[in-house]
């Protein structure tokens, strides 16, 4: 290429305005609701209203002129969502597992009509089990063991043990789970509000019994997902293309904020009690943790969320002795799923919490004893990972310290009713284990007149991902940012770049653009874009997935690299306590990240700010009331998700420690700040004297919590 | 049934108890406006109503007759703000961009940060923090004051605009 086509500026590390801002700003982007077909008419689903039971009869108690019907008869394929387990089915047949249990269909082109239709379900009803710990069925178990536990605990002089509790979490992503399928050339297209177009398709193609050529699925702007979007719209898809192959039209099925929020998947509630040994001087020498989530009713994606809790659970912290047991297990209650962070959370506010206790059972400075223990380069974690040069635990720490002055205004803040806590934490960045070499993710790179266009499966849900692609590729192909298009997440035009989840996107995938890139400059030579097109025609680069070291991980033992690298981070929080209300606010949180290469600092800044703010919402307000099986306060009336009011300053400060096998350094970023604004905000907590071990942080627990003995106001 | 929207003058048939949201949406052919939870929660149906910001959705079409309706299409993407959440970080999947724009269109000038955390009290962000908006509404103040430089402590108090960053070696914390 000429070198008079070569952009001045550098376009990797700048903040580049995204890609979709125009259209998001003046209301002209299409959301999926915001799509009409000729013919189209709306879905409805018919739920089961009780937790666990029999269906004896159905009764359509409407006039059913003009409208299509669906049950599990009209399942052409095989009637199960598939996705790691076949036990979903897609539309209840003899049997129910829980509240809101798809079970008939109907649609109509009078919405009016539509939603007044009365369907009666007669029921056996059956005993629910909603405790966890006293589920029969275990949907997965999995243990990790590191040298001797009776060894460490032998060599400990303090035991410190604790039980820790998280609550469900819903996503209250702005725009709710919707799509339109459309009957076309004797198959069908999906349009939607999605993460993982290619998770969809394959969970139509067997519902469906049809081939991939005629399952089509095409991402809408997608109004956040936070992983809400990742595995349930393969759901509500077959739903309005089972209605749309009977009717023959367009249909679109779009849920009401309380459907949305009774029936879809949220964060996995969890149990975790965790035995620490740990010398006088605050070394540990042994760390026990048993870690129970719980599932929901089917399997969903439980497995890989457990898979995720227990690698994360010992918290950034080394130690020789280790063993977590985790298991995830049924309950007769919607089934949970993927949420930003995925089992992390939940595991690391146990252990950031229960590291707190110790340095209160040891009298100890707790930034010294999270010093004495964080993990650094060459340390193993607890599956045997040997820790790279990009290890930075101890450097967001001191980094968190220092900026906050945090031991100084611990001591102002003494007899206050303020409080300031920290967390130190990681999240491993891309699908666990052998994940990524499984998924084999493809990218491809297509020669435009101008640059070129980048072709992925991987989807803008509001983190950039549109914006970050398009930089990487600029910067590797010598182009302006501007000469790089991305295309429409589209199964009929691009290849399966793996699913949009586990903070993969900017580094596995940004990796295969920048190999596509590194490889089309090449075979480019010295020509410009427009004249190698006119001279050799179309050019087209794709690039698979390639595990970048022996990262061998054993799924039977979970021994080796669980993940190809980690972020690390450290928050610190202050809040401020009510007497009269037991209120406690958060007041101010710093976020230290370590992530590698910030490729679009405000986009990265973005990611740490809106994490961080989910996070303070799992921390103090966001309470799932279980009723019976059933979500009590299913509106955004009662379950309170941060507004302006609830949410503090964040201060982000980014730290760069490139990773050698991400795009320009770059690891993922998406999920790691939600992991620890939790702890963090209950450290604060702990600060001011109680000593709360659940989630979230209610006024009610706070009161009802045991004061800390010589602690707090 | 005629009102003005956007700045015209319309004459709209549908039913009064039909909601604002609705006819502009589906009578209008304005979907800028959006429905998160149409329980007036979350104020992604803000648009403004004689210049005060209203929930669309729970504004019965009999109540505009004669009245101003002004939505985000009607900003007509010249609006700094439209700009300056760009710029800023201020919207992200965009679905609660429209509502926010709308809200903060509406506070007063010399809105200081906690004037701005109680006018959009009404508006919720699930992927920002708000810091993004923040930045935003400053930046766009600046813009209308004339274009001051970046940085510095602000009049009001509000967050300072975020760097460009330039993508330096430094492996030192950044702020953002």
């Amino acid at each position: 290429m000429g070198n008079h086509s070569r952009s001045v500026m550098p376009v990797v590390g700048r903040s580049l305005p995204r890609r979709d801002g125009t259209d998001k700003v003046t209301g002209a982007a299409k959301y999926i609701d915001d799509l009409v077909f000729p013919g189209m008419i709306h879905g409805r689903t018919i739920r089961s209203t009780i937790p666990c039971g029999r269906i004896r009869s159905v009764n359509l108690l409407f006039d059913t002129t003009g409208f299509t019907i669906v049950d599990h008869h009209d399942v052409p394929g095989r009637n199960i969502v598939a996705l790691i387990a076949d036990d979903q089915p897609c539309l209840a047949e003899r049997v129910v597992r829980h509240f809101a249990e798809p079970i008939v269909l109907i649609a109509h082109e009078d919405r009016e009509r539509l939603l007044t239709a009365e369907v009666d379900v007669e029921y056996e009803a059956s005993e629910p089990v909603f405790d966890p710990l006293e589920s029969p069925k275990v949907f997965k178990a999995i243990g990790i063991n590191k040298g001797s536990i009776d060894a460490g605990f032998a060599r400990a002089d303090e035991i410190v043990e604790g039980e820790y509790r998280v609550g469900h979490q819903e996503h209250a992503y702005i725009e709710t789970n919707g799509v339109i399928a459309v009957p076309e050339h004797g198959g069908v297209t999906v349009y939607g509000s999605l993460q993982c177009p290619y998770y969809v398709q394959k969970a139509l193609r067997v519902v469906l019994g049809l081939p991939a050529e005629k399952t089509r699925v095409v991402q809408a702007e997608t109004g956040g997902g936070f992983g809400g979007k990742e595995e349930y719209p393969s759901i509500i898809a077959a739903h309005a293309c089972l209605l749309a192959m009977k009717s023959g039209r367009p249909v679109k099925m779009i849920y009401d904020r309380a459907e949305d929020m009774v029936a879809t998947t949220k964060r996995h509630p969890g149990i975790i009690r965790t035995r620490t040994g740990v010398t006088r001087d605050g070394r540990l020498t042994a760390i026990d943790v048993d870690v129970v989530l719980d599932g929901g009713a089917y399997m969903t994606l439980s497995h890989v969320v457990l898979s995720r809790g227990v690698i994360h659970a010992t918290g950034p912290y080394r130690c020789d002795n280790v063993r977590v047991n985790g298991r995830v297990v049924m309950t007769n209650t919607p089934p949970n799923g993927a949420f930003r962070g995925f089992g992390a959370p939940q595991t690391q506010f146990a252990a950031e919490v229960h590291m707190e206790r110790i340095a209160e059972r040891l009298g100890m400075d707790p930034v010294k004893l999270r010093e004495i223990n964080a993990l650094r380069a060459g340390d193993t974690t607890a599956t045997g990972q040997i820790l790279g040069r990009d290890t930075s635990a101890l450097k967001v720490l001191r980094e968190a310290v220092a900026r906050t002055d945090f031991r100084r205004r611990r001591r102002e803040l003494r007899g206050t009713n303020r409080g300031l806590g920290l967390a130190l934490f990681f999240h491993g960045a891309g699908f666990t284990g052998a994940g990524e070499v499984k998924l084999a993710s493809k990218a491809s790179l297509e020669l435009t007149e101008q640059g070129a266009r980048v072709l992925v499966a991987s989807t803008e849900i509001g983190q950039g991902a549109r914006t970050v692609l398009a930089q990487i590729v600029a910067e590797t192909l010598g182009v302006p940012y501007e000469a790089v298009e991305v295309a429409r997440a589209d199964t009929a035009r691009v290849p399966d770049s793996g699913p949009t989840v586990a903070s993969r996107t900017s580094m596995v995938v940004g990796g295969l653009l920048q190999r596509c890139a590194v490889e089309m400059k090449q075979t480019l030579g010295r020509l410009s874009p427009r004249e190698y097109l006119r001279r050799h025609g179309p050019l087209v680069v794709t690039k698979e997935y390639e595990a970048p070291t022996a990262t061998a991980f054993d799924e039977e033992t979970y021994r080796g690299d669980a993940y190809g690298t980690y972020a690390w981070a450290c928050d610190v929080a202050e809040v401020e306590f009510d007497p009269v209300t037991w209120e406690v606010r958060p007041i101010h949180v710093t976020a230290v990240q370590e992530i590698g290469k910030a490729l679009n600092p405000m986009l990265v800044a973005g990611q740490i700010e809106g994490g961080t703010a989910q996070g303070l919402g799992y921390a103090l307000l966001e309470d799932v009331v279980m009723r019976d099986g059933r979500m009590a306060n299913a509106q955004l009336t009662n379950y309170i998700v941060p507004t302006t009011m609830d949410t503090p300053t964040i201060d982000v400060v980014i730290v760069e420690k490139a990773y050698r096998h991400g795009p320009f350094g770059a690891k993922g970023v998406g999920e790691l700040p939600f992991d620890g604004a939790a702890p963090a905000i209950a450290n604060a907590v702990r600060h001011l004297g109680f000593d709360v071990r659940a989630l979230p942080l209610t006024p009610e627990r706070v009161m009802n919590a045991p004061q800390i003995a010589g602690a707090g106001r | 049934m005629r009102f003005e929207l956007n700045g015209k003058h319309v004459d709209v048939r549908a039913h009064a108890m039909k909601r604002l949201l609705d006819v502009l949406r589906e009578d209008c052919g304005l979907t800028g406006t959006k429905e998160g939870c149409g329980e007036g929660e979350c104020g992604a149906c803000t648009v403004l109503l004689d210049g005060q910001a209203v929930n669309a959705c729970l504004v019965p079409f009999g109540q505009v007759r004669g009245r101003a309706v002004k939505t985000i299409e009607g900003l007509r993407g010249r609006h700094p703000l439209q700009q300056t959440f760009i710029t800023e970080g201020g919207a992200q999947c965009g679905f609660c961009t429209p509502g926010m724009i709308m809200a903060a269109a509406a506070l007063p000038k010399n809105a200081t940060l906690e004037d701005v955390r109680v006018g959009l009290a009404g508006n919720i962000c699930r992927c920002t923090g708000y810091s993004g908006i923040y930045r935003a509404i400053e930046a766009a103040r600046q813009k209308a004051e004339g274009g001051k430089a970046a940085g510095g402590t602000t009049k009001a108090g509000l967050p300072r605009r975020s760097p460009k960053g330039e993508g330096g070696k430094s492996a030192r914390g950044r702020r953002a």
